[in-house]
């Protein structure tokens, strides 16, 4: 059998061997895990979608950069109103969508219309839930007026659910979608691949890649050995695991830690006794030893985190000493709190290794100031409805990606269960402040309330592995939005 | 015969009524929201209400049930809740990787396993016998999939001879038709291994059965040759376990492949079942499920008739 498959591999040398490339590669097969149920960003939260349309098929009003900053798209500049009511976006000009036709400011009010309607089935309609009116000025100027200020309003629109779509192919989207990014979508090879290839007229500069895939490969294994036959160029994020060092050895491939907008918490039930007790929480996040969390659940990668809030922001403040590690003093607060003897509880743990790893080193650490963990795996669905929907757990372990969303604490009924009318005051008059010296206080204070009130255990802020062949470059680093931007990628020789 | 084919179909048929019952409502008792699935953590309760109405899950069971059943009987399974394209299309694309694996995979195993079977039972209890049995026993015993990570770097990783894994595709062309069995190759060999493994044996135990037969001892004494007596008597009486042994394979290998499409990555059946369960898009469950029982209860159909075929018998008894 092996001689078959031998004379077969042989065969197949001889086959392919005449194709090869002269000049400088312009194709690029790219490993993802997941495959999006469909490719309509504006009526789907999976990451999926926009790991594969964001900035390369589809583009928004602005959008977001390498490092988090949001910078033009679609619109070229845009004036403020001294009041932060009145956006008016003045339209770049030339552009088309793939199908030919011209992009004006019709599909821009078409789009935040839609997204913002009753029967709207956009999966962020918060972020469209300050405008009132948007306004048709001329083909080229768009004016949207705010019911109150909001100080993210930019930010929004650059999100891949804000993304500008023509009424023509709306409702085809979710098969065939038509933007005006530098890729147009050619094919889906449903289970195995998405191909883009590039827009010829597209308004701005050119792509260098001819044509893109990507590969939806969502075993570990499976992707380490798709990496080490040359089979895919690049993995945004690698589930590496053990043959990480190997890969890092190799000089074959790039191997880049950056850093993603998911701040993985041991969430707690703050609405559940013995969890309703300050004491009580302030003892969990003492007995915490973070460093060991990530060494077990993530390979020594990922930055920890004392709040809820992503160490790439410039706002950022290091709250992981608040209440650092110290199983003694964790002790005394539960006999403060009258469990001198500790409780059992229990943690359900979704499927990635990050919770069912870093779950049983939590509840190592926990046991040791007392507290008895049982452990639950679940899988996603049921995470979503016991925990997420019903909140029916005690503690579990998440990596909230979400770029910028401390404001779920605000949130009633969410399933932390937290309430505090101080930390609701913090995020209301964020909402209506656009100066940015005086968010950046605001954002600061917010994650000290937090922080303070230990409402959840914050562990670490989730790495992103990026392996890619050597020779690519202009890859992100960084994954400030769930996002896998080819525009600026290119083969060096 | 006729009866006999008739009277089988219309249990088959009956068994399909059963299993779409169980099907539909051990699903609907699984834990999961479909709609909440789609729209992730920050979906807003307003946009949660707006996709179950269009997905029709506000509707009571029973009713749904119904309109699933009768959708069927029409050739209409219904649409994918997250691929929104009709699930018996997307079974179909997937039956190009998931068929044409399965037929590789058992031809491969086909063609090792019964040679070797009759030539080990032909030459029973010597050394060239317990050597085959004993590397059948390695067969069985290596996990398929522990194997075909073995075959990934061999021959992809370390020789870069065959693709890693992936599926594009049948192309078009020769060279299109090559594309896919290249990608195929390395998955139908890790199938075949263990299958080949039990085939053997069955196939030595059910030779080593018959050669004991008188009629055997009858066919030699008349002066046949060894040889003859080996396919024509003894092979074409072994038949019957080796069917049967054949025809469970060819069901596992089109439904059970799942672990060995994950380590290549081919969007297989099992892989769409698989995705289907995580994101709860239950009628894609519900409908390829429903078609691997139609699959089944047709091989089975399939394999009494080949029993009726090869042993004469059969025909007459029922």
């Amino acid at each position: 059998m092996k001689t078959l498959a031998t004379m077969l591999g042989a065969a197949a040398l001889f086959l392919t061997s005449g194709s090869a490339a002269i000049g400088a590669r312009s194709d690029l097969v790219l490993g993802v895990v997941l495959e999006p149920p469909h490719l309509d960003p504006t009526a789907g939260a999976a990451a999926a979608i926009d790991e594969i349309v964001y900035a390369n098929v589809f583009e928004g009003l602005t959008r977001i950069g390498p490092n988090g900053e949001v910078q033009p798209a679609l619109a070229e500049r845009w004036e403020v109103s001294q009041d932060g009511l009145t956006y008016t976006f003045h339209l770049r000009e030339g552009v088309t969508f793939h199908d030919g036709t011209a992009f004006d400011a019709q599909d821009v009010k078409f789009s935040l219309d839609r997204a913002r309607a009753e029967d709207s089935t956009n999966a962020q309609k918060g972020l469209f839930s300050a405008i009132e009116t948007v306004e048709v000025v001329d083909p080229a100027t768009v004016k949207v007026t705010l019911g109150h200020p909001q100080g993210s309003f930019l930010y929004n629109m650059g999100w891949g659910d804000a993304v500008i779509v023509a009424p023509e192919s709306a409702p085809t989207n979710k098969e065939k979608p038509v933007g005006t990014g530098p890729f147009r979508f050619d094919n889906w090879a449903r289970g195995s691949s998405v191909t883009i290839s590039r827009y010829e007229n597209y308004w701005g500069e050119p792509v260098t890649l001819e044509t893109a895939e990507f590969r939806f490969i969502p075993d570990a294994a499976a992707s380490v050995a798709a990496l080490l036959s040359g089979d895919v160029h690049a993995f945004p994020n690698l589930q590496a695991g053990d043959a990480l060092p190997q890969i890092e050895a190799d000089p074959r491939f790039t191997v880049m830690i950056g850093a993603t907008e998911g701040e993985t918490i041991l969430a707690i039930n703050n609405g559940k006794a013995p969890f309703d007790n300050l004491k009580v929480r302030q003892a969990i996040a003492h007995a915490l030893d973070r460093e060991e969390i990530i060494l077990g659940a993530s390979a020594g990668n990922g930055v920890p985190i004392g709040s809820h809030f992503s160490p790439a922001n410039e706002a950022y403040i290091d709250l992981t000493d608040t209440y650092a590690h110290d199983p003694e003093k964790a002790k005394a607060l539960l006999a403060e709190a009258g469990l001198a003897n500790g409780f059992s509880a229990t943690l359900k743990l979704p499927p990635p290794a990050y919770a069912r790893q870093g779950g049983e080193i939590v509840a190592s650490q926990l046991r040791q100031v007392g507290i008895e963990l049982e452990i639950i795996p679940v899988e996603w669905a049921q995470w979503l409805e016991q925990v997420f929907t019903n909140k029916d757990y005690d503690l579990t372990i998440v990596s909230h990606t979400e770029p910028n969303d401390i404001n779920i604490y605000a949130r009633d009924d969410y399933y932390f269960n937290y309430d505090n009318p101080a930390f609701d005051a913090v995020m209301d008059e964020l909402e209506t402040t656009s100066d940015p010296e005086k968010r950046k206080t605001l954002y600061q204070t917010a994650q000290r309330i937090i922080a303070e009130d230990a409402v959840n255990g914050f562990l670490f802020q989730l790495p992103k592995t990026g392996v890619w062949d050597a020779r690519l470059e202009g890859l992100w680093e960084n994954a400030p939005i769930q996002a896998n931007d080819l525009t600026k990628v290119r083969w060096t020789e | 015969m006729t009866a006999f084919v008739l009277k089988r179909l219309a249990v088959g048929l009956l068994t399909l009524l059963a299993a779409s019952l169980v099907v539909f409502f051990v699903l609907e008792v699984l834990p999961g929201d479909p709609a909440r699935i789609m729209l992730g953590m920050n979906a807003s309760p307003e946009a949660l209400h707006a996709l179950r109405t269009e997905m029709g899950l506000d509707r009571p069971v029973a009713l749904r049930y119904l309109d699933w059943l009768f959708g069927m009987a029409r050739g209409d399974f219904g649409r994918s809740y997250t691929y929104s394209s009709p699930v018996l299309a997307l079974v179909a694309e997937r039956l190009a990787v998931s068929l044409p694996l399965a037929l590789m995979a058992l031809a491969l195993s086909t063609a090792i396993a019964i040679p070797v079977g009759i030539y080990a039972a032909a030459r029973h209890g010597r050394p060239s016998d317990t050597l085959a049995m004993g590397l059948a026993q390695v067969g069985v015993a290596i996990p398929n999939f522990w194997f075909a990570m073995l075959l990934v770097y061999v021959f992809a990783v370390g020789l870069r001879l065959l693709p890693a894994g992936g599926f594009s595709g049948w192309g078009v062309g020769l060279d299109g038709l090559w594309q896919g069995v290249k990608a195929l190759l390395l998955p139908a060999v890790s199938l075949a291994l263990p299958q080949a493994a039990i085939l053997a044996r069955v196939t030595r135990s059910a030779m080593l059965e018959v050669l004991g037969e008188d009629y055997i001892r009858t066919a030699r004494a008349k002066g046949l040759p060894r040889r003859k007596v080996l396919w024509r008597h003894g092979l074409r009486n072994a038949m019957i376990p080796v069917l049967t042994i054949l025809g469970l394979q060819f069901a596992f290998l089109l439904a059970g492949t799942i672990i060995i499409e994950n380590v290549f990555y081919l969007p297989g059946l099992g892989r769409l079942v698989f995705q289907a369960i995580s994101q709860r898009d239950l009628i894609v469950v519900e409908g390829v499920v429903m078609l691997l029982v139609a699959a089944i209860v047709l091989i089975n159909l399939l394999v009494d008739i080949c029993y009726a075929v090869v042993d004469p018998r059969l025909r007459s008894s029922r």
